[in-house]
């Protein structure tokens, strides 16, 4: 491993890498908009008035701060380290994507763009730009693959009764890497006038580095509220990584706590082995697509490989490239979780705690299920919640056979 | 001199401007596009773009896609594209020709940056026009490319204004590519005076040629183009008209080639209607 940096939070460079990764390759289009987009982003994270906004609607509207909860009964079952949840599923729309969502389409509108765009996996993040487009009362498109179209329909619905236009995109797998495809088809168009709210932290630079700053208060906050409950910090964080927001939201600003270990859970999907799954670290190499540079699912040539994923949200075929880099510096570790795994944790935590957990966060209660036995029990291990079930309702109940 | 300054500088004294054509190699399959490859000078292109199939064509609209699909389909694979070039230069003798690669950067960075430079000169390639490589990524190819003798095109858009346009013209050698609309590729068109103005706007910069393409479908508008770039690109109408040529299986029919190279003869005699004085 190579020398470990002075700080695992210095990143990017004024170019957008974290070391070979992220960095900007998109049509020249858009490039100057990108750097627009920077220019914005660098002025209004240092300016009160936007900082101030973003924090009240952050307290009074999406219903910030969310609780760290200590799930005693999970603890117990699983007889190790004391389990604690950060409540992402509990903001409005239920999930971590208000977070972002908010930051960016607070800089659409201080940049006077009149209309959003955004793709969507599992719609978690369509549904929360919806959501922002109608408090700002700005026009919204959200592209999403057919195939999610299908098994994400409650999100669907939610989406188009908050009035943004979902395009159903059929391409390739029909899922979210096409969806982002055709996000960035409809931007180059329209670039002049419209805010490409992008879900994670992913694409061009600035978008890892603006998504992740939007998604840090998550940490931030995890961070007081385990002084407070615990007079000390976490030793262990786990959560899952599709694009990876939630989890950087989590994991940046404990990086330079040496005593903090940190484990990001990727979609196995049938099992890496089998070659159907979305663990784009565990089962990819670096490549570029989607405007970064980051590790990537693909075939000898530089073809892009599906993903499959029994959740929407984490079936994409790359990461974050912040996390290809914290791969590479050993800072954070990178496991996998299968999806009869993530199922059999989803049902684990209605049942024991009350609380129906997204597909996505289950692969990271799948696998504190499995690390939490081999803890001692003053280990203080933070899982993060990162959304709420109710989407997956329809689609777990068939898988399950329980009636409607 | 590369075989696309030298092209230019022979319009340029020929006095009249060149058609640049792009299609997709291994579309529907490598032989029937080594085919169109091997027909192209004769029917009257100037310079070819040769596409490389990606699965992720982000800056290409549905036909682009589409033959992108089919040729993957068939397995194509860089090294069919490169013994493709090589051919055409060998078996069919063409050595003046340009042809450039035109494709995304993932397959260049897979291959190694340096072996995919020295491959494809190696081969007979002369140019390569990378869509998702601008000039703040350019450095990472740049060299190794003008190591092998491989003019790098880049792009340039009505989004890149005054500012901007030096540093794209830095990296770039051969020609400069004008993309004439925001967009896709094969959907909007730009009207001539647009295209003038932004042709006149990029000359005050560069002494390289200038193609513009992007939305030119038809004779008329290559015509028109014509009239203000030194050559017109035309790219998805061709890539239509070999989809015309499939059988319901997808595979070519007799009449695919012919048909192919009648229609861009009919683009080259518009764009060599017009003289440049």
């Amino acid at each position: 491993m190579a020398q470990a940096p002075n700080s695992f939070r210095s990143g990017p460079d004024d170019r957008g890498h974290f070391g070979i990764f992220g960095g900007r390759y998109v049509a020249e289009t858009l490039m100057p908009l990108i750097l627009e987009l920077e220019k914005a982003y660098n002025e209004a994270k240092v300016d009160p008035a936007f900082v101030g906004e973003l924090k009240s609607l952050a307290t009074h509207y999406a219903g910030r701060p969310s609780p760290l909860y200590h799930a005693a009964r999970l603890t117990k079952k699983l007889g190790g380290a004391k389990i604690y949840l950060k409540r992402e599923e509990l903001n409005h729309t239920g999930s971590h994507k208000i977070n972002n969502v908010l930051g960016q389409v607070l800089l659409a509108k201080r940049m006077g763009k009149t209309r959003v765009i955004a793709e969507t996996g599992a719609g978690q993040h369509g549904v929360a730009t919806a959501t922002a487009c109608a408090l700002f009362d700005l026009p919204c498109v959200v592209f999403m693959g057919a195939t999610d179209v299908d098994r994400q329909a409650p999100n669907v619905a939610r989406m188009n009764m908050l009035g943004a236009e979902v395009r159903p995109v059929k391409a390739g797998a029909a899922t979210l890497k096409d969806a982002m495809n055709e996000a960035m088809r409809d931007w180059v168009a329209t670039c002049e006038t419209t805010f490409y709210c992008i879900g994670t932290v992913a694409g061009p630079h600035p978008y890892p580095e603006m998504v992740r700053d939007f998604q840090c208060v998550i940490g931030e906050e995890t961070r007081a509220q385990m002084m407070e409950a615990e007079g000390r910090l976490p030793d262990t964080l786990v959560a899952c990584i599709g694009g990876g927001s939630n989890a950087m939201g989590l994991f940046h600003p404990f990086l330079d706590d040496p005593t903090v270990r940190i484990i990001g859970v990727e979609a196995a999907g049938k099992g890496v082995e089998t070659g159907l799954h979305a663990a784009s670290l565990t089962g990819g190499r670096p490549g570029v697509l989607h405007g970064n540079r980051t590790y990537l699912l693909q075939d000898k040539e530089g073809q892009i490989t599906e993903a499959h994923s029994i959740s929407a949200g984490l079936d994409y075929p790359g990461i974050g490239p912040e996390h290809s880099w914290l791969k590479e510096k050993g800072r954070v570790e990178y496991v996998s979780a299968t999806d009869d795994e993530a199922l059999a944790a989803f049902q684990v935590l209605c049942k024991l705690e009350g609380i129906i957990p997204a597909l996505e966060s289950s692969h990271a209660l799948a696998y504190v299920e499995k690390l939490a036995p081999t803890l001692p029990k003053d280990n203080l291990l933070v899982v993060n919640l990162s959304g709420r079930g109710d989407k997956d309702v329809p689609q777990v109940a068939a898988m399950l056979g329980i009636k409607a | 001199m590369s075989r696309i300054t030298k092209r230019f500088a022979d319009l340029k004294a020929a006095k009249r401007a060149g058609l640049v054509t792009y299609f997709m190699a291994g579309d529907p399959d490598i032989e029937t596009s080594y085919q169109i490859l091997k027909g192209l000078p004769g029917a009257g292109a100037d310079v070819i773009e040769l596409g490389m199939p990606f699965t992720d064509p982000m800056a290409d609209g549905p036909s682009i896609q589409l033959a992108g699909q089919r040729a993957l389909k068939v397995g194509t694979t860089l090294d069919q594209i490169f013994a493709m070039v090589r051919r055409f230069r060998s078996e069919a003798g063409d050595n003046d020709t340009p042809i450039i690669l035109m494709g995304y950067y993932n397959l260049v960075y897979q291959r190694g940056t340096e072996k995919f430079c020295k491959d494809a000169a190696a081969a007979g390639v002369d140019g390569f026009i990378l869509v998702d490589l601008p000039p703040e990524e350019a450095d990472e190819l740049k060299p190794y490319a003008t190591a092998a003798g491989i003019d790098t095109v880049l792009l340039t858009a009505p989004t890149t204004d005054d500012v901007r346009l030096p540093a794209v013209l830095k990296y770039s050698a051969g020609f400069v590519y004008f993309v004439s609309v925001l967009g896709i590729t094969g959907m909007a068109s730009a009207t001539e005076d647009s295209v003038r103005t932004h042709v006149e706007r990029i000359r005050r910069h560069t002494k390289l040629p200038i193609a513009v393409g992007f939305g030119i479908k038809t004779p008329e508008q290559a015509t028109a183009v014509a009239r203000h770039a030194d050559a017109s690109v035309v790219g998805t109408a061709i890539v239509d008209r070999v989809k015309a040529g499939l059988d319901a299986n997808g595979k070519a029919t007799p009449s695919l080639v012919p048909n192919v190279l009648a229609y861009i003869k009919t683009l080259a005699d518009g764009v060599r209607s017009v003289r440049k004085d």
